[in-house]
């Protein structure tokens, strides 16, 4: 046979063979840009399971520290066969598969509030998925019909979050958190369901999290329905949010 | 500068005049207005500073009770100066005792007007002084150690610890960094007060406070004698306490601040009356600091469609150059502001960025434009953003722009590391020596398509300035023109801190300060 057949019990990674383990990596070393730092960087990549560790480029930063860009075979591998990672498990649907969805099964307008709360200004993941235009092709929320959408902005405290929830009687609730440093959006969105859970509407309305940092394992350890990653779109997240009302009897909800 | 655009000159003098009755009109309001920010500044330049045992600065412990005392309306000049013929004290001493319950600074005699404007205009034209004294170290710097060629590479630290940004700050420096913002903790805009002393603790961002500012200004002032060059610090002039911001910087001499007119009003949602009457004084500050302020115009692209509202930037630009004439800043001073957002799957799209950039460059001839790097694009892979950040370089150096925020190659993943910066100053530099003098070499073609995309959008723009001159700014804000976001007069964050201005109002830095240095 000319090519190693893969085995998906033990993956490693692949450069231009199969199973040669090689891995780029980059990284900063708070010293001197000298020899002495190239072999350091070395013995690191060693510790990190890279074998023939070679330092391809190592540059002075300025201020005594040295990045490296670096090749090194990886020694590990992993076993392919046994994975399971937790997804949002729902056929997505387009734009007109929710619409028709909607009127089929709910028969009502489906009222949806999103925000970024907290102290988040960046609203680029909220307004991508909520703002009629839509991103890379996938219209928004706004657009669609049978679908009320109210994209409350940015630095929006979840007290005022939940307050609009509550007047405008949200179906489900959007929460995109971008900014991450320090775990901030972990103790944000934590504080939301416990806030939800104190008015007593947890249950009633889908809770649905978003942002480049989230994953539905995530979401769903810190209690949301449902968490979004990059490269979803607002299809997404209406044919999860349109089946979630219809399997947990949210179609005539009492306020 | 011969037109490589073939614009329609008459266009522009139309979209120019437009804007001026524009700012005119919101003029007439702002004259009659104060703010509980702007009287906040005021005591900062009688050098009233500090905090109280929680924390709360004394520059609002003081103008609070002026407030309290329905005083706000004739100003934080008129209120110190009276307290300071009655006792006798700085205005320090007198925020101190209204601290501690000693003082009502609006129940106490009132003294002679005259007398009051002759007792503060002595201290006002100290901190004039000191300001202008600055202003004439930046100068000597400028002469002496030199400065970097424009675009101006300026990239931002960010860490949330002030020290730890000083570590980046020299770093950069060193890498070639010209400009050095340090990005305000996440939410700052939104307190009505600012933060006191050294700060450690921020979240994607390090709080503005006087005491950061004058940490990092003497760092990057060591760092500029060890390179030869000089270099700048910016900072954040927005938010709810735009114009003490803008006193902290002239005092601290930082040299750049983002002090846009309309931003805080679309994208933080603070009221529209609060902002425009802040933006003015925060301007007159920096003008007559010498500070190059840059505009917001780039943000208005990263919720709204990059192709389809290219025209409310450059309508944005006259409006925000309008507004900044008024309070005295000098065209040299305007870092009005665009981005190279559009999306990278668009064909032709690095034509129709190069037409954009080109156009502001001719409109604007002796604004040092803010170039914003892409970030709405910018996905996580770091090889394509490199790629995208290479040819938003080409763009600047392609149409001469000024400053040049370095776009990272990790946007959109986290706050820039050590590393990253450093990739992203080689990056422009590379582009910008590789192809120093291209613009100088190049022409486009005639009814081509760069022409004609510069063409289209100064079009648009002068028809839709013309519409705001019609209905009025708040009214056009507040149908959702601009962004897509849509602000009423009465709403949004600061709406209680605006007063209607008594007719003994006075603020003596207003005076002596508009019309830059003279």
């Amino acid at each position: 046979m000319a090519v190693e057949q893969v085995d998906l019990t033990k993956i490693k990674p692949y450069g231009d063979t199969m199973n040669d383990g090689m891995v780029q990596l980059c990284f900063t070393l708070p010293v001197p840009c000298e020899e002495e730092a190239k072999e350091a960087a070395k013995r690191l990549a060693l510790k990190m399971g890279l074998e023939e560790p070679a330092v391809t480029d190592a540059k002075d930063l300025g201020v005594g520290y040295t990045m490296f860009v670096m090749y090194g075979k990886c020694k590990h591998t992993v076993d392919y066969t046994q994975i399971e990672v937790p997804k949002v498990d729902v056929e997505i649907m387009d734009k007109y598969g929710v619409e028709d969805f909607i009127k089929e099964n709910i028969k009502r307008d489906i009222v949806i509030v999103g925000a970024c709360t907290g102290t988040d200004a960046h609203t680029v993941g909220i307004d991508a998925v909520m703002n009629m235009k839509g991103y890379a092709g996938h219209y928004g929320l706004e657009r669609y019909k049978g679908i009320e959408a109210h994209n409350l902005g940015s630095q929006v405290p979840n007290e005022e979050f939940i307050a609009k929830a509550i007047e405008l009687k949200a179906d489900v609730l959007l929460v995109s958190q971008i900014v991450t440093q320090k775990d901030v959006h972990i103790q944000n969105l934590t504080n939301l369901v416990e806030l939800l859970e104190a008015e007593g509407i947890r249950d009633k309305v889908v809770l649905v999290c978003g942002g480049p940092r989230i994953s539905h394992e995530l979401a769903k350890e810190l209690g949301y329905d449902a968490g979004f990653g990059t490269g979803t779109y607002a299809d997404n997240i209406a044919s999860f949010a349109v089946n979630e009302i219809v399997d947990r009897g949210l179609i005539t909800r009492e306020w | 500068m011969q037109s490589k655009l073939n614009l329609d000159q008459s266009v522009v003098k139309r979209a120019r005049k437009s804007a001026e009755k524009i700012a005119v009109d919101v003029q007439s309001f702002v004259d009659k207005h104060t703010t509980a920010a702007v009287e906040r500044t005021v005591a900062r330049l009688f050098e009233v500073d500090g905090v109280d045992e929680i924390e709360i600065p004394l520059p609002n412990i003081l103008v609070d009770n002026i407030k309290e005392g329905g005083g706000l309306g004739l100003g934080a000049s008129y209120w110190i100066g009276n307290a300071m013929i009655h006792t006798g004290k700085t205005p320090q001493e007198i925020a101190e005792m209204i601290s501690r319950g000693e003082l009502d600074i609006t129940k106490i005699p009132v003294a002679d007007e005259a007398k009051i404007k002759e007792v503060i205009t002595v201290l006002a034209e100290k901190m004039v002084k000191r300001i202008a004294a600055n202003r004439k170290d930046r100068e000597n710097y400028l002469e002496t150690l030199g400065e970097g060629p424009r675009p101006y590479l300026y990239v931002i630290v960010a860490t949330g610890n002030i020290y730890e940004d000083v570590l980046q700050a020299q770093a950069a420096a060193k890498q070639g960094a010209d400009i050095i913002a340090v990005i305000r903790t996440t939410g700052q805009s939104l307190l009505d007060y600012v933060p006191y002393g050294a700060t450690t603790e921020g979240f994607g961002g390090t709080y503005a406070t006087q005491e950061n500012f004058r940490i990092m200004r003497k760092a990057l002032d060591e760092s500029g004698k060890e390179v030869g060059r000089y270099i700048r610090l910016c900072n954040y002039c927005s938010g709810l306490c735009m114009p003490e911001i803008a006193a902290m910087g002239a005092i601290e001499r930082l040299d750049v601040m983002l002090n846009d007119a309309l931003y805080g009003i679309l994208f933080r949602d603070i009221n529209i009356q609060r902002t425009l009457v802040d933006q003015y004084f925060s301007r007159i500050i920096n003008g007559f600091a010498g500070v190059i302020i840059n505009t917001g115009e780039d943000n208005y692209l990263t919720t709204a469609d990059a192709v389809e509202e290219a025209h409310t930037v450059l309508a944005s630009q006259f409006i925000n150059e309008q507004f900044a004439l008024k309070a005295g800043l000098p065209e040299e001073q305007m870092g009005l502001g665009h981005a190279f957002e559009m999306t990278p799957t668009l064909k032709n799209g690095f034509l129709l960025e190069l037409s954009q950039a080109q156009m502001a460059r001719e409109i604007f001839p002796n604004a040092p434009l803010k170039y914003m790097p892409p970030t709405k694009y910018m996905t996580g892979d770091i090889y394509k953003g490199h790629v995208q950040d290479a040819l938003f370089n080409m763009v600047a150096i392609m149409t001469n722009q000024s400053l040049q925020l370095l776009g990272m190659l990790t946007e959109a993943i986290h706050t820039p590391l050590l590393q990253d910066r450093a990739l992203s100053i080689e990056n422009a530099r590379y582009v910008f020596n590789n192809a120093r003098d291209i613009s100088s070499e190049i022409e486009f073609k005639k009814d081509g398509i760069i022409q004609k995309r510069a063409q289209l959008v100064l079009g648009e723009a002068a028809d839709m300035i013309e519409r705001i001159e019609k209905e009025g700014l708040f009214e056009t804000i507040a149908q959702g023109k601009f962004a897509g976001v849509k602000r009423a007069i009465d709403g949004g964050k600061g709406l209680d801190g605006v007063a209607v201005k008594h007719e003994k109002y006075f603020n003596p830095f207003v005076e002596l300060m508009l019309g830059g240095a003279k």
